[in-house]
């Protein structure tokens, strides 16, 4: 590398001039002529001249350090600790549906454990005619599905009820991802063991200290939850809950139980403190909601945003972002870049899955001028995403969970978008 | 959308095709013991299912919960800086800022009991004896001046405590309360003027753009203790791969400590330049009773000291707030010692 660093360094300091003036050029808006030979062109590049690494530095890789800034990211102030926290996925510099597992979020409530496959067990027992152990091994055994679903913090866009509070999509929207599972049916391991017909309910716990122990109706279990052990081809992370978690498509993150050690099937509720004291609702009359399990239609635009301001100037602008619904697949989500006075329909850029997350592109040519951008899904059931004035009418403002409002950025002339509130 | 129907059919039919057919059961696992049950079926419903017998009073909880609660949770439960609070907030869930505690919001005492049992106190889970969780609750109830100074809690009169939110809840109701309304697909027209009526910017809650700090635990970099030159001596004789294995075994130490350049405070002290450092002498923080008398004995944290402390922290030192049970390897002490050796002021 030093041999070809010297041979090359004139060149190197003309493309470090170059790459400036391209750079100024870029500010300029629509068609520009070059204003004389881009050097990146005439000249030889290192890159087109030396060699680059072999195939054994890097046996798992990491973005390349250009993309440094594409991680996730918390917000200090919001837990008391960074062990019982959440951090954002960084979805404004993210494009298509599947999220990355080294930057999907991680909500832990006493923290992210290490726990081998090795020592894993899972157990079934309460009102079953056999109460048994598993091991990973005997998990890979059973017949396998691979499903593409989201998975939403019930509190996703919780800091907004009262008013426009973070400035970027990451932490308005970034406690959710989209990962491909792979894994067995509930269904079948809970066949392995016999539902006694007083089994109504099942309660699933983690091996971590906090155990996060939730109670899911036995319909649902039996439908589509999923007990994963692969997440987008590979083995879980850490943080995500490896080696096993509960997959429950369509309902809040906290269900997904991580670290899986223990499923109770029961003829009640627990009503632990995951399903009472938090991830229930506070309506206006103090009255609570318990069970919103559900994670209703909602879209984010996550470019522009505030994190990923126009910088190209005027003319063709992709304005893209994610839409997504606990219900069923999405239909469509239309854009307006006039808060809300008028809508186009955006493209999707495949049809939408059921209880995965859908792209959606506007391509728009910009005419420089302001833009309060929205966007607003629909899915399968006829449900429209709200707006905030709808919530808070039914809501009120301390609802903290299940806030899938229609989502405003205002886009100044020079292309810096902020996250407001409209009339 | 004639395309998008014949795609949506053909993925479906692709589903079915995929499934795995279910034919009864696979053989697979083995018979749970009933041992094994026991140990892990613990959570309690609020008609008292899962309940073990036994009691605690709200005398001796007060002793408890100030040994093993109130660094997180307040002298009287009423919290510490972020942390939960337990106590008060009656009659403020139709406020602005509602003030949600076992008190005010909690619907069931089982909850309160199942989650002390199982999951506190934080760092140090499941280390409660039964009638500690049970002093502990009744402690809990009496700070919410839910019961009186002498009241003994136990699995006889547990299912009488009456929590004044019992009755707070309603199921989710927003297929009758939104779904129904929930669908203005306006497209043109939909309104006559858009005002901007707040703007985060003027807030200014978000964080910098920092990238994140690594993943990895940081190891001091050696040249940055190269103050003085006894810590120099110090820092060749520290085998990097001890370092390393302290690290990682210092994950169990990070719930309430930190260590490195910007370490604050949090539940318990700043770790940077403790080993033969004085006891109890980082600044700004509040420590317990014994580990203050100590510190006027004129302790020093050598390595001896510390390790003992890390073996059985509440044998070493009895009444101290870390609520740790212990490091049971002597070589992940002597690994953590070396790490926070690496560390200096």
């Amino acid at each position: 590398m030093s041999e070809s660093n010297k041979k090359n360094s004139p060149s190197r300091r003309q493309f470090l001039t170059g790459a400036a003036s391209v750079g100024a050029g870029a500010l300029a808006a629509g068609t520009t002529h070059a204003s004389g030979p881009d050097p990146l062109i005439t000249q030889v590049q290192d890159w087109a001249s030396g060699t680059g690494d072999g195939v054994d530095v890097t046996p798992y890789g990491l973005p390349i350090q250009f993309e440094q800034d594409v991680v996730r990211r918390n917000v200090e102030w919001l837990t008391a600790d960074t062990i019982s926290s959440i951090n954002f996925t960084p979805i404004h510099a993210l494009d298509g549906t599947i999220t990355p597992q080294g930057c999907a979020f991680e909500r832990h409530h006493s923290g992210a454990i290490e726990l081998r496959k090795e020592d894993y067990r899972l157990m079934i027992n309460g009102l079953v005619d056999q109460e048994l152990v598993f091991t990973y091994e005997d998990l890979e055994r059973f017949p396998r599905e691979n499903h593409v679903y989201f998975c939403e913090c019930a509190a996703n866009t919780g800091m907004e009820w009262a008013g426009a509070q973070l400035n970027g999509a990451q932490f308005t929207h970034g406690m959710i991802h989209n990962m491909e599972y792979t894994g067995v049916s509930l269904r079948t391991l809970l066949q392995e063991a016999g539902i006694k017909p007083e089994g109504k309910w099942i309660y699933v716990e983690g091996a971590d200290a906090s155990s996060n122990g939730r109670s899911i109706p036995l319909e649902k279990a039996l439908d589509d939850v999923l007990v994963a052990f692969k997440a987008n081809g590979e083995a879980l992370r850490k943080e995500h809950g490896y080696p096993v978690r509960l997959v429950v498509p369509g309902w809040e993150g906290n269900m997904w139980i991580k670290w899986l050690r223990r499923i109770e099937v029961k003829d009640s509720p627990v009503e632990s403190r995951e399903e009472t004291s938090k991830y229930t609702d506070n309506l206006a009359n103090g009255i609570a909601r318990k069970w919103t399990w559900v994670m209703d239609a909602k879209s984010i635009i996550t470019s522009p945003s505030p994190q990923a301001p126009i910088k190209h100037g005027t003319g063709p602008l992709v304005i893209t972002g994610l839409a997504w619904s606990g219900n069923g697949a999405i239909t469509g989500v239309d854009v307006s870049i006039d808060g809300g006075k008028t809508w186009v329909e955006a493209r999707l850029a495949a049809p939408g899955q059921d209880k995965a997350m859908t792209r959606f592109y506007l391509d728009h040519i910009w005419d420089g001028s302001e833009m309060l951008l929205q966007a607003r899904a629909k899915d399968a059931t006829g449900y429209v995403q709200p707006t905030k004035t709808q919530l808070r009418e039914v809501r009120g403002l301390n609802s903290i969970y299940h806030n899938n409002c229609i989502q405003t950025w205002w886009v100044n002339e020079s292309g810096e978008a902020e996250n407001v509130e409209v009339s | 959308m004639s395309k998008y129907r014949k795609l949506i059919v053909t993925t479906a039919l692709a589903a079915t095709l995929a499934a795995p057919v279910y034919a009864g059961t696979y053989g697979l696992g083995r018979p749970a013991l009933p041992e094994e049950v026991a140990a892990w079926d613990l959570d309690v419903s609020p008609n008292g299912t899962g309940l073990p017998a036994g009691s605690g009073s709200v005398m001796d909880g007060e002793e408890i919960f100030a040994d093993q609660c109130a660094v997180c949770h307040g002298d009287f439960a009423e919290g510490v800086g972020n942390w939960p609070k337990l106590a008060g907030g009656a009659d403020t869930l139709d406020h602005e800022d509602p003030l949600k505690t076992v008190g005010s919001y909690w619907p069931y005492l089982s909850t309160t009991w199942d989650y002390v049992n199982r999951s506190m106190p934080f760092g140090n889970a499941q280390t409660l004896e039964v009638d500690e969780v049970y002093a502990i609750v009744a402690y809990i109830l009496y700070s919410n001046d839910l019961v009186e100074e002498e009241f003994v809690l136990s699995q006889d009169n547990f299912l009488e405590v009456d929590m004044p939110n019992r009755d707070g809840f309603i199921l989710d109701d927003r297929d009758k309360t939104e779904y129904s309304v929930f669908n203005d697909s306006c497209m043109s027209d939909c309104k006559a003027s858009v005002e901007i009526t707040m703007r985060a910017l003027v807030l200014d809650v978000t964080p910098e753009e920092t990238a994140a700090k690594g993943a990895a635990v940081e190891v001091a970099p050696v040249e940055q203790s190269v103050a003085e030159e006894v810590v120099i001596d110090d820092i060749v004789a520290l085998d990097p791969e001890l370092v390393a294995k302290g690290a990682k075994t210092f994950m169990k130490c990070k719930a309430c400590h930190q260590v490195g350049e910007g370490a604050k405070n949090k539940t318990g002290p700043v770790l940077n330049g403790i080993v033969d450092a004085s006891v109890g002498q980082v600044d700004g923080f509040k420590y317990s009773k014994p580990m203050i008398a100590a510190a006027e004995d004129g302790l020093v944290w050598t390595e001896e000291e510390l390790s003992a402390f890390l073996t059985k922290p509440k044998t070493y030192m009895k009444g101290t707030r870390m609520s740790f049970s212990g490091l049971r390897k002597e070589k992940d002490i002597a690994a953590v010692i070396a790490y926070l050796r690496s560390f200096s002021q």
